[in-house]
């Protein structure tokens, strides 16, 4: 019996000690016509060596591909400490950390963690995390509408490229909140927000501003115009972004004049593998002003009985333990060991590892563009600076293409000519510090031969 | 022990090198995209990181280091097979968006974790998308308004919530748009059948409910409490929080529940990661199938594929960007197959068994049960309120002193209808000589709090810190370290 403790001697004291006749009698408050009849459809059980070889096996089915392809998701270098230590069996194996005097390891580390992402973001407090990037701007969209109390339209503007499952997200957790969001189209030349459009709605009753940074096409917006901008309108600034790319741009507190107001996004690039898309850790930061209406867990210091320092659970009035029906929201379990990780990763990467990451990776891409870009057929779309991800167009359809180049095991980008139809044949390329030069190489070459038998053919 | 925050190791111009690329970073962005000054984060070495976070792990109790029995929070044993399985290469470097054809293993697991959980529960179709039992939660319940709205059923605005029900119920109804009503729960531990009758009306949208419930009884009105909302044209939810008490034994899909969602991180073993991640998979019957969230592994001959919008044209739509905790799925896929068809049954008996040992055997002590008359689930609650009234001790007390004693405290004052309580669940992990041990503990915290309650009150002694301020955390925020902060 794998995992259960009792011999045989056991059970039978056990149930001579409750007085029962037999395990069996402990489900007699159940009515019999809702006992299950049979199992069938379980497979019988294994061993743990045989379990073992079916995930080798299938695990190396989905191994070793050369991977070009980001939107949201980031191939990045984990030092081989980070999974160690996370998974360490008093990280792993413990509870959320309600018994703080019990928890002040995970309690600390959060602590820590919520001082880091405060930093890389310029804001002044953070949450313990959110599910994912996605669920993290739906919490912000929530969030601005309860924190916004100028504002009565529930009107949320959606500016340029926001990643498209992002955006569905935010819609189908919204859903019953009332929340319009206005999308405003991207400048066909910059692939970044235009600002025609946004003046269109000067002097409206707006909620909230979402801007996305770098966006979904690796493209830098004009950021500081559009808080600026938000500001003027009395509406907040929810920013989402890549916490990599922090390490070189502006942080969103210091966006514009004023800052950003909500802050949020995939922590995934942090030190947690892509494992097909989970789990991930959504952040989420903002003014102290703002705390109380934050969702999530939020862990301050204080001091025990002694004055010595500590650390515990705070403002939990906000949460659905305590303030059920009224809550900030209805999250409970978060993505703590993601943290646990993804603190464990910023403390060796330190502001100037992570500064070489996201720089090697907007080198490694603008490698990729100008290698790909000197096939014939293929073009950069636009004109604007990016920072790990980029956008070509080719002369012919994408799918068959990525298709012959997965035969070939590399992963050639995001085809976004379903998401984005406007764009033509175009393809969303992402290169991370972990591709050499070697790997671009390979791609280009791979497609060079592509290209070529198609013309040939 | 080191009391220092990372930041306090940190020295200026000390590095991990080893961890930062080695290639000449390029960078030719405009001025004006850059940060001015580098973020606040600590420079350190490598072994004073391995060290710093080796050493916090160290404060922390958990299922590893000590017995744990907190109240409907399921913290048995999480096989290590799961962990190491699900962290083969493969699995990891898998990019979410990469081709069908580089994830058929992946998928695999997939397909047949949702058939091993439809056979358990008893349910038609399963979406293993949401990321937590609060985000099934949820789903479920998005998915009954969009059944009632298909239906042009628009009136429908409650959904009802027994007494004792977990904080994430309420806040659920209210982010999927529903006023909610709480209905209370009977002497006896069910619900009140007769006020539930009062209550439903065509305004009735669903009710949400676990069983067995918070209170740690299997609720004997349950196929009653169905025809009642049924016949009213409501929905029934299931909130899997308790799903370990009888799995194997009856199926959700048998009690008449429409909507399920399970807390994999719970019954299924995958790790609670000190607050996650979790993974609240959800179950349906045949009326919400079409609104499954997405998306769903399907299969074709032997190929397995996405099923997305173009399959389920009317579902609720997406809850994450990609496919929610796939890694805590591969876990859960592990263990189900470690258990197999037997081992499901087992889980229940052997949590069942564990329970009502160590229920009896508190009861034996004197120690007060909640609903003495009733079978324990998996869980059991034990009412500290003569203690309290005698001794001048409270549940909280007895918490903070049963840490010192070396075992985690149980879940104190949840469910809020039971006054001083401590919902106790052992798990089927737990041997007998570790729950004997627990009441020994018990016991010996009573005769310190007859013997000197202020002992007891001033408990923990041997924890990194003692009983914390927590009116201070609250009232003089502090919620991130400042470079020249005190202490």
């Amino acid at each position: 019996m794998p995992f259960i403790p009792h011999t045989d001697d056991d059970v039978g004291k056990m149930l001579a000690e409750i007085g029962a006749e037999s395990v069996e009698d402990l489900f007699d408050e159940i009515p019999g016509e809702l006992r299950i009849k049979s199992l069938d459809r379980v497979p019988e059980a294994v061993s743990e060596m045989e379990i073992a070889r079916l995930m080798q096996d299938r695990s190396r089915m989905d191994a070793g591909a050369l991977n070009f392809i980001g939107a949201g998701a980031y191939e990045h270098h984990v030092p081989a400490a980070v999974w160690e230590i996370a998974t360490r069996g008093e990280f792993y194996t413990a509870y959320t950390p309600y018994q703080a005097e019990a928890s002040q390891g995970t309690l600390q580390l959060i602590y820590e963690y919520q001082t880091m992402m405060t930093g890389l973001t310029g804001m002044e407090v953070s949450n313990a995390s959110l599910y994912d990037g996605a669920s993290a701007l739906a919490e912000a969209c929530l969030m601005a509408v309860r924190a916004n109390r100028a504002s009565k339209s529930r009107r949320i503007l959606v500016a340029g490229a926001l990643h498209p499952m992002y955006r569905q997200v935010a819609e189908v957790i919204c859903a019953a909140q009332e929340i319009e969001f206005i999308d405003l189209p991207f400048c066909p030349e910059g692939g970044h927000s235009a600002s025609q459009a946004l003046d269109e709605y000067s002097g409206e009753d707006l909620t909230a501003v979402i801007v996305q940074q770098p966006n979904f096409f690796g493209v830098l917006e004009e950021v500081d115009a559009i808080s600026d901008w938000a500001r003027a309108q009395k509406a907040l600034t929810i920013a989402v972004v890549n916490p990599t790319s922090l390490a070189l741009l502006t942080p969103p507190g210091e966006w514009g004049a004023h800052g950003a107001d909500i802050v949020c996004g995939e922590g995934q690039p942090l030190g947690i593998p892509l494992s097909s898309g989970g789990p991930y850790f959504g952040f989420l930061t903002t003014r102290l002003a703002l705390v109380r209406q934050m969702p999530g867990r939020l862990v301050g210091r204080t001091v025990d009985l002694d004055g010595k320092r500590g650390f515990t659970l705070t403002l939990q009035a906000r949460e659905q333990h305590i303030r059920r029906s009224k809550a900030t929201s209805n999250i409970c379990t978060n993505q703590g060991l993601m943290v646990t990780a993804a603190t464990i990763y910023m403390s060796l990467l330190g502001a100037e590892g992570l500064a070489r990451v996201a720089a090697t990776a907007h080198r490694r891409t603008g490698e990729l563009c100008a290698a790909l870009c000197d096939l014939p057929g293929v073009e950069r779309v636009f004109n604007r600076p990016f920072f790990h991800e980029v956008v070509v167009r080719l002369d012919r359809p994408i799918a068959p293409l990525l298709d012959m180049l997965a035969e070939q095991g590399v992963f050639g980008g995001l085809d976004l000519t379903a998401s984005h139809p406007q764009l033509g044949n175009a393809l969303l390329l992402c290169a991370t510090e972990t591709k050499s030069e070697a790997d671009i190489v390979r791609y280009r070459d791979l497609l060079a031969e592509i290209i070529g038998q198609e013309r040939a053919a | 022990m080191s009391d220092k925050l990372i930041f306090e190791h940190s020295r200026r111009g000390r590095r991990a090198s080893a961890q930062a690329p080695l290639t000449p970073a390029v960078n030719d962005l405009p001025e004006k995209f850059l940060r001015r000054s580098p973020p606040l984060l600590p420079e350190v070495s490598e072994l004073q990181t391995v060290r710093h976070y080796t050493r916090l792990s160290q404060k922390n109790f958990s299922i590893d280091t000590h017995f744990y029995p907190l109240g409907s929070c399921t913290m048995k044993y999480n096989p290590r097979a799961c962990n190491q399985l699900a962290m083969l290469p493969g699995f990891l470097s898998r990019h979410p968006l990469g081709p069908e054809s580089h994830g058929q293993g992946f998928m695999s697991c997939m397909y047949e974790l949702q058939e091993m959980l439809k056979a358990v529960t008893g349910m038609k179709e399963v979406s293993l998308t949401p990321m937590a039992g609060a985000q099934g939660e949820f789903a479920g319940v998005a998915m009954i308004r969009a059944y009632h709205r298909s239906r042009n059923d628009k009136d429908r605005s409650e959904i009802l919530v027994p007494d004792a029900a977990h904080g994430t119920n309420p806040a659920t109804a209210t982010m999927c748009g529903y006023s909610m009503r709480e209905i209370p729960t009977g002497k006896n531990g069910d619900v009140d059948i007769e006020a539930l009758k009062a209550v439903v009306g065509p305004q009735t949208a669903g009710i949400m409910l676990t069983n067995p419930s918070t209170v740690g009884v299997f609720d004997r009105g349950i196929q009653e409490m169905s025809r009642i909302v049924h016949s009213a044209g409501g929905l029934l939810y299931y909130d899997g929080a308790n799903l370990n008490a009888i799995l194997g034994k009856v199926a959700p899909g048998d009690m008449g529940f429409d909507v399920i969602h399970m807390n994999l991180h719970k019954t299924f073993s995958t790790p609670h990661g000190g607050g996650g991640p979790g993974s609240g998979a959800v179950g349906v019957g045949d009326r919400l199938k079409e609104f499954l969230p997405l998306p769903v592994v399907g299969k074709d001959g032997d190929r397995y594929r996405w099923l997305t919008e173009a399959d389920f044209p009317k579902s609720i739509g997406r809850l994450s960007a990609f496919m929610g905790n796939a890694g805590v799925l591969l876990r859960a896929y592990v263990y189900m197959r470690l258990l197999g068809r037997d081992g499901m049954q087992r889980v229940s008996e052997n949590a069942a068994l564990g329970a009502n040992y160590l229920m009896k055997k508190l009861q034996d002590a004197g120690f007060e049960l909640a609903y003495p008359e009733r079978r324990a689930s998996h869980e059991f609650i034990v009412t500290l309120k003569k203690e309290k009234n005698e001794l001048g001790v409270t549940a909280m007390d007895f918490a903070k002193c049963l840490l010192d004693h070396g075992y985690h405290a149980p879940t104190t004052y949840f469910p809020l209808l039971v006054p001083e309580c401590l919902l106790i669940e052992p798990t089927e992990s737990e041997a007998k000589e570790d729950l004997d041990g627990f009441v020994a503990a018990m016991i010996a915290i009573r005769e310190q709090a007859k013997a000197d309650p202020e002992i007891v009150k001033g408990a923990p002694y041997t924890m990194p810190v003692r009983r914390l301020d927590d009116v201070r955390a609250a009232r003089h925020l502090d919620l991130r370290w400042q470079p020249g902060a005190q202490n």
